[in-house]
C-alpha cells in the first residue's frame, strides 16, 4: 500500500521526531543469512527454567485466565516486596508502593508519562538502552544525554551530570548494570549520584533489570537502598534477564505511593493489568527460581571471561564488563565507524552485532556484543571477528 | 575445581584453550588440574552419549532388581563384584528398599538379556531373587533429553 505521502504529515510530531531503531537494518540483513552467528541478541539464550514454565501450565489448567488487580496479583507484589527486603533491606508496601507492569518497558513509559510535563528535562547517561530517549520524547519531555567515558569504565560522575543540569531538569534516568557497556556503579559512585540528586531535588528512575547479573564478586547496589533515596527513587525491574523470561513481558515499578498511584492510573486505562499467566510464573520465579538464576549467572560469568580475553587477544581495546551480558569493544583502530564495522563484519564473516551508535552518540566507535549465547558460538564468532579485524585494520 | 568438573561433565571435548579463560586460569594450570583429577580418579572416564537407536542398533536394556543373601564379613560387596565384572552389566547400585541391587544390563535382544539373567545372574551364590524390567523407550539419559525439540527461537538481533 502506497500511502506514505498522504499520511506522513498527519502523524504525531513527537513520533515523527523519533529515529527508527538503528538495530532494525541489521536484523533484516542477518535474518536472511544461513550461517550467521549473532552476538546481537539482547536476551538470554536460556529458555525459562522448567519449574517456572510448569507453574504457568498448571495455572492454565486451574483456570487462571482472568484479569487481575490493576496493580498485579497481591501475592506477586508481596513476593517482590519480600525479595527487596531480603536482598536490599528496602521496605516497600505491597499495597501502595508496587505496580506490576508488562515488562520494564511499560514501567518506563508509565513513569515518563506520569512524571513529565512538556519541556521537562531528563538526564540520561549514555550509552544506554535504546528506549530511554524515545520514551522521554513520547511523554513530552526532553532527553539530555550525558556521555559516559570508557576511561572511567562507563560510570557517570556528578561533575559530568552537573554540566547538563538546568532548572528544567526533573528526572535522572540511570541503568546499571548497563546495556550496552556492561558497566556497574560502586556504592561510592552511587552515593555521589545520590547527593547530586538530593542537591537538585531530582527524581531518580533506576532501571535495574540487570541487577542480578553482576560478576567478579561485585554485588549490585540497589539505588533505593542508599540512605534517604527510597522516596525519590522509582525503581524498575523485571524477570526478563535474570530468569530468562523476556517473552513473558513481566516487570514492576517500586516507588513512592503517589508516583505508583499516578502510573497505575495510566496503566489501568491502557494495559489494565499484566497477563495473569506471566504473573503466576513470576511468583514461581521469586519463590523457587533463585538456584536456576544463580546457575545462569555463573555461566554468563564464564562466557564473559572468554569473550573479554578473546577481544583483548585480537587487539581491540575493551572495558572488562562487570554486569549484564554485553561487552562493548572499541573498534576505532579499524578505522571504521561502528555502523560500517557492523555492516562489513556481517557481510564478510556473517557475525551480527549491534553498532554502539544505536545506544547514543557517545557509543560511536564501539560495538555491542552479547555473550548470552553458547560458548561454541562465542568461540566461533571470536575467530571470525579476529579474521575480519586482521584483514581490515587500517594502517 | 568444582567449576572445572562441571564444565567437563557437560562437555568433555571442550578444549583447554576455551576452559582456561572461562575459569580465569592459565592453560597450563587447567591441564595440571585435569591430570590430577584423573590421577585421583575423580575423573573416571570420558564417554560419549550415543543414541544407538538412531544409529540403527536395536539394543535391549533391562533393569534387574536383585535380592541377595548378605555374606559374613563382606556383606553385599563380594556378590556385587561378581555381578559387575560381567561386560553385559552396565550399571550396579546398592539400593535401599525392597531389593538390594539394581543391575542395568544391555543385550542384543530380549532373549539375550533373559538368557544372561537366568544362566549368569540368578545362578550366582547369594542371589535369592531377580525381577527384570525391560526399558521400552528412553526419554532422558544422564541429563540429556533424547529428542529435544527446544531450540533457539530468539530474533537474530534485538535491543
Amino acid at each position: 500500500m502506497k500511502t506514505e505521502k498522504v499520511f506522513q504529515d498527519r502523524l504525531s510530531p513527537a513520533v515523527r521526531s523519533i529515529k527508527p531503531s538503528g538495530i532494525r537494518k541489521f536484523f533484516d540483513i542477518a535474518a536472511k543469512m544461513e550461517d550467521v552467528i549473532s552476538l546481537g541478541v539482547g536476551e538470554p539464550d536460556f529458555v525459562t527454567p522448567w519449574p517456572i514454565r510448569e507453574s504457568c501450565v498448571y495455572g492454565l489448567e486451574q483456570g487462571y485466565t482472568s484479569y487481575t488487580a490493576n496493580r498485579g496479583l497481591p501475592e506477586l507484589r508481596e513476593e517482590i516486596a519480600r525479595r527487596y527486603a531480603d536482598v536490599y533491606e528496602t521496605h516497600y508496601d505491597a499495597a501502595t508502593d508496587i505496580l506490576v507492569t508488562v515488562g520494564v518497558s511499560e514501567a518506563l513509559d508509565l513513569a515518563m508519562r506520569a512524571l513529565l510535563a512538556p519541556g521537562d528535562e531528563v538526564l540520561i547517561p549514555e550509552p544506554c538502552y535504546v528506549s530511554y530517549q524515545a520514551c522521554t520524547i513520547l511523554a513530552g519531555g526532553v532527553p539530555v544525554a550525558v556521555p559516559a567515558k570508557q576511561e572511567n569504565e562507563f560510570r557517570i560522575t556528578p561533575a559530568e551530570l552537573e554540566e547538563h543540569v538546568t532548572p528544567r531538569t526533573k528526572v535522572l534516568l540511570i541503568g546499571y548494570p548497563n546495556n550496552p557497556t556492561g558497566a556497574i556503579m560502586t556504592r561510592e559512585d552511587l552515593l555521589a549520584i545520590a547527593d547530586f540528586a538530593q542537591k537538585h531535588d531530582l527524581i531518580v528512575i533506576s532501571d535495574e533489570i540487570y541487577g542480578d547479573l553482576t560478576y567478579g564478586g561485585e554485588a549490585h547496589i540497589c539505588f533505593s537502598s542508599l540512605p534517604r533515596m527510597q522516596e525519590r527513587t522509582l525503581l524498575l525491574n523485571g524477570f526478563s534477564k535474570a530468569y530468562a523470561m523476556t517473552g513473558w513481558r513481566i516487570g514492576y515499578a517500586l516507588g513512592a505511593p503517589e508516583i505508583i498511584a499516578a502510573m497505575t492510573k495510566i496503566h489501568q486505562y491502557t494495559m489494565l493489568c499484566a497477563p495473569i499467566t506471566a504473573q503466576l510464573a513470576a511468583i514461581e520465579a521469586l519463590r523457587h527460581g533463585e538456584k536456576y538464576m544463580k546457575k545462569m549467572v555463573a555461566e554468563y560469568d564464564r562466557r564473559r571471561r572468554l569473550i573479554y580475553e578473546g577481544f583483548m587477544k585480537m587487539g581491540l581495546n575493551c572495558f572488562e564488563p562487570k554486569g549484564a551480558f554485553y561487552i562493548f569493544p572499541d573498534i576505532t583502530s579499524t578505522g571504521y565507524t561502528s555502523e560500517e564495522f557492523a555492516e562489513k563484519l556481517l557481510e564478510a564473516e556473517h557475525v551480527a552485532l549491534v553498532p554502539g551508535s544505536a545506544f547514543g552518540n557517545c557509543g560511536e566507535g564501539h560495538v555491542r556484543c552479547s555473550y548470552a549465547t553458547s560458548v561454541d558460538k562465542i568461540s566461533e564468532a571470536l575467530a571470525r571477528i579476529e579474521n575480519f579485524v586482521r584483514h581490515h585494520k587500517k594502517a | 575445581m568444582r567449576e572445572l568438573l562441571e564444565l567437563l561433565e557437560h562437555d568433555a571435548r571442550r578444549p583447554v584453550s576455551e576452559i582456561a579463560p572461562m575459569l580465569g586460569k592459565s592453560e597450563y594450570e587447567v591441564e595440571q588440574d585435569i591430570k590430577r583429577l584423573e590421577k585421583d580418579k575423580v575423573i573416571l572416564s570420558y564417554n560419549t552419549l550415543i543414541n544407538w537407536e538412531k544409529f540403527g542398533d536395536n539394543m535391549v536394556t533391562a533393569i534387574i532388581e536383585v535380592n541377595l543373601m548378605p555374606q559374613r564379613e563382606v556383606g553385599f560387596d563380594a556378590i556385587a563384584e561378581r555381578i559387575y565384572r560381567f561386560d553385559e552389566v552396565r550399571t550396579v547400585y546398592l539400593m535401599s528398599g525392597s531389593f538390594d541391587l539394581m543391575v542395568i544390563i544391555e543385550g542384543k535382544s530380549l532373549k539375550d538379556v533373559a538368557n544372561f539373567v537366568s544362566t549368569r545372574l540368578s545362578t550366582i551364590e547369594g542371589v535369592t531373587q531377580t525381577r527384570s524390567h525391560f526399558i521400552l523407550k528412553p526419554y532422558k539419559k544422564d541429563g540429556v533429553i533424547i529428542n529435544d525439540e527446544e531450540r533457539d527461537r530468539r530474533l537474530v538481533v534485538s535491543p
